[in-house]
């Protein structure tokens, strides 16, 4: 596997992890702006974009000094636990044993949530309510991009490439919500979480394994095998678990 | 302060562990096999941490979705 396809991979994981993530926390931001003021939800959209910032400047030079085996197998094996996570609760979407993520009815339940709170103001934030609202979406919403970014990226040697592809995302995502004014309920998220998850498992795997000392046969060629095999194996699960008790019926642009 | 410190552990616990920690603890296993058994041993380790992945990921599936129909069930029967 050439350096220009991991490159362009590490783009990809980062730009499509920060895509839903960044989708998600823009519902919560328009909620909290909509229900209780654009001021006081800007200021703590920027706070915790600044939280986010500041948690990348200190932790990718820690990281990125970690000798390659070491991170290897630290880093992979986080990765390996996030992605399989990731994938776990993309089956059990995708197979009917877990609700698919819906922005519209989170934007909905937000808002009305928003809108019943009682107003507290606080230094130069208006209102304190839709500050901390807007603040934690991005900020919690953030944290997940922020640690897949720098993990993947320390581990390809090229931080700023996946700062790149979830600048790119954020602003995207930004631009189309602030033409819309509205969640960005046609991004097709549960199959993106599930493409991410297959992504992550899967490098986290060759990664953790390498570092703990296998060699795998063909060098990192092993990828191109690994990656649509974890797929294959997901998509199958899918299938084994589909349940007739369904939680809800799985929709068109959720993977089978 | 204490409380603080328990929120503070829980939530990196929740987003490191997530819902199912014998995921972690799985994967750590692996790992820690292939480590052993790569400076142990002259066989090949890669495939340690597949089948412990291609062993885990469904019953930690199966498991939430046996709790998902319990769920439902009781739901129905309230």
């Amino acid at each position: 596997m050439g350096k220009g396809l991991s490159q362009s991979a590490l783009f990809v994981v980062v730009f499509l992890a920060c895509l839903v993530e960044a989708v998600e926390a823009l519902t919560i931001v328009l909620a909290a702006g909509m229900a209780r003021g654009w001021r006081s939800a800007f200021i703590g959209c920027l706070a915790g974009l600044l939280f986010l910032v500041v948690i990348v400047v200190a932790v990718g030079p820690a990281i990125a000094s970690i000798p390659l085996d070491g991170l290897r197998l630290f880093i992979g094996g986080l990765l390996l636990i996030f992605g399989l996570q990731w994938l776990r609760k993309a089956v059990l979407r995708a197979s009917g044993n877990k609700a698919l993520h819906d922005e519209a009815l989170v934007f909905k339940s937000t808002l009305a949530a928003a809108r019943q709170a009682n107003t507290e103001s606080s230094g130069a934030v208006a209102d304190w309510y839709g500050f901390t609202l807007a603040f934690k979406a991005v900020a919690l919403e953030g944290l997940e991009v922020v640690f897949i970014a720098v993990t993947f990226g320390a581990n390809q040697h090229n931080i700023p490439l996946a700062a790149a592809a979830a600048s790119v995302a954020v602003v995207l995502v930004g631009i189309a919500g602030l033409a819309l004014r509205a969640p960005l309920t046609r991004v097709p998220e549960n199959l993106v979480k599930f493409v991410v998850g297959v992504l992550l498992a899967a490098f986290g795997l060759f990664w953790s394994a390498e570092g703990a000392g296998a060699h795998w046969p063909g060098g990192d060629a092993a990828l191109l095998v690994i990656i649509p095999a974890v797929a294959v194996y997901a998509v199958l699960l899918v299938a084994l678990f589909r349940s007739r008790s369904a939680v809800g019926t799985p929709r068109v642009g959720a993977p089978l | 302060m204490i409380s603080r410190v328990g929120t503070f552990c829980r939530f990196w616990y929740d987003f490191i562990v997530g819902d199912d920690w014998r995921i972690a603890t799985g994967v750590v296993a692996a790992l820690g096999s292939t480590a052993v058994l790569a400076r142990t041993t002259t066989l090949p380790v890669w495939w340690v941490v597949i089948v412990v992945v291609l062993i885990l990921l469904p019953l930690s599936v199966r498991r939430a979705a046996r709790n998902s129909m319990r769920q439902n069930r009781n739901a129905g029967n309230n």
